[in-house]
């Protein structure tokens, strides 16, 4: 029997922005790349997105946040799933964050971001290429 | 053996690995099946509650609310819950857990969000599996959320003890209510969305419909009113659950309705694995493409070939399991 391994991603909106309409269109063009997206909305506070990302099992972990919080929530999520065991996840951002910060949280295991007017195709090119199945 | 592994960690109560064992079933992984059988003296402890209804109907608010109910019941809950997979890319949009974020950090509460990858019936293939792997985890209750279902979607009453059929207000007139499928599978029914104009009237047309039934019936569903935005009527709701559950141990069904499901399921299995068989002995052998090519060229048809290629795989498959009957006695 052969094994059809499905590429499952999280797109989550850490902390304090109510607006996701860039999430919804990642998340959108993620699904017609033919991946599993589970799409938890606003509002989600690090400790949730890691345990969501755990019971889901997923593989990548998309975080869109333009509050401005990035540098204080995002090393958050990875150091969590480090904790969990699930420091294998492939995490990535977008949203606004300022070109200086992320040397800063490349260095703490955020793999990518990719800012505003990013080919969509961009993403799921760089999904498949980096994802560990 | 990694599946050995988890199925350790899972009756442990490590979430994670539950979390990667779902993963091995949905990915239709060779080891799962190992992992399965190991795990099934485990199972069948839990109630497990099949909620279904049409796009939009409020079943994932609802799943939250009832959650929460039995969360102050001291019970520990499951969650599968189904959306569909594209027909072209495969891929899918799942967007259950929005609804349920109240319980992400109550260890109380496991949530799966999963696709049908390309199932009918309202499940995944896996769903039934990634069940009874929550069931060995040891959650006290399991929720099962079907995609948005038509009115043929009714996979789920093979799973579920308790099935809640939801509508809502203003959707189609009372022959709808009367109609065969989705209708006839509920052990409760539920009008959402009660606020609405129409609550009413929709719960007294299936109510009527209820009541022309000509079949005697031992449990006659219920028509509960919720509105699960508001929290209205859950109580109610899950003390409904609960009754049913009762009648269903004391009227001898639930041992009734294990008998079946086993039956259905070895059934199912040994189907698939005999068919897999099969195609592993025919799929590249020269024989087989000739029998093909004469079928498309009309020389031969498909049920005399469909015949002989069993009749054989049969004779085989008899002698190969006698040979090592044989070298298993010496």
């Amino acid at each position: 029997m052969s094994s059809s391994k499905k590429i499952r991603v999280l797109v989550a909106k850490p902390g304090l922005d109510g607006h996701d309409r860039g999430a919804k269109i990642v998340a959108r063009a993620l699904r017609d790349a033919g991946m599993e997206v589970i799409y938890t909305g606003l509002r989600q506070t690090p400790e949730m997105i890691a345990e969501a990302a755990i019971q889901e099992a997923v593989h990548v972990v998309g975080l869109s946040i333009l509050s401005g919080a990035h540098n204080a929530l995002l090393p958050k999520v990875t150091e969590l799933l480090q904790k969990e065991g699930a420091g294998d996840v492939l995490v990535i951002a977008g949203g606004i964050i300022p070109e200086d910060d992320i040397p800063e949280l490349k260095k703490h295991g955020i793999a990518e971001v990719f800012g505003p007017g990013t080919p969509l195709t961009e993403i799921v090119d760089y999904i498949k290429a980096h994802v560990k199945l | 053996m990694p599946a050995t592994e988890l199925v350790e960690g899972l009756l442990k109560g490590d979430r994670r690995s539950l979390a990667r064992l779902i993963s091995l079933i949905e990915d239709e992984d060779p080891s799962a099946a190992s992992a399965l059988s190991q795990l099934y003296r485990h199972t069948g402890r839990a109630h497990i509650i099949g909620v279904t209804g049409p796009p939009g109907s409020g079943k994932s608010t609802l799943v939250d609310r009832i959650t929460g109910e039995y969360r102050k019941r001291n019970k520990t809950i499951g969650i599968v819950c189904v959306d569909p997979s594209s027909p072209f890319t495969g891929g899918a949009l799942l967007g259950d857990r929005i609804r349920m974020q109240d319980h992400t950090l109550d260890k109380g509460v496991f949530v799966r969000s999963m696709g049908t990858r390309g199932h009918l019936g309202g499940l995944a293939r896996a769903t039934s599996d990634a069940v009874r792997a929550i069931d060995a985890f040891g959650k006290d209750i399991i929720i099962v959320e079907t995609v948005g279902a038509g009115q043929s979607e009714v996979e789920v009453i093979d799973l579920a003890h308790t099935i809640l059929v939801i509508d809502v207000p203003a959707a189609g007139d009372d022959i709808q209510a009367i109609k065969a499928g989705i209708m006839e599978i509920a052990d409760i029914f539920v009008v959402n969305k009660s606020d609405l104009l129409g609550a009413d009237k929709k719960a007294t047309e299936i109510n009527a419909m209820l009541d022309t039934d000509p079949h005697e019936r031992a449990w006659r569903p219920p028509v509960m009113m919720t509105n699960a935005r508001a929290g209205e009527g859950i109580v109610e709701l899950v003390d409904k659950i609960m009754a049913h559950r009762e009648f269903l141990e004391e009227s001898g069904l639930l041992a009734q309705k294990g008998l079946q499901r086993s039956r259905d399921e070895l059934r199912t299995i040994m189907g698939y694995k005999l068919t897999r068989e099969l195609m592993e002995k025919l799929e590249g052998r020269p024989e087989y493409e000739q029998a093909l090519r004469k079928i498309a060229e009309r020389d031969d048809d498909p049920y005399t070939v469909a015949e002989r290629l069993i009749a054989e795989f049969l004779v085989d498959y008899g002698r190969s399991v006698t040979e090592n009957d044989k070298r298993k006695r010496r």
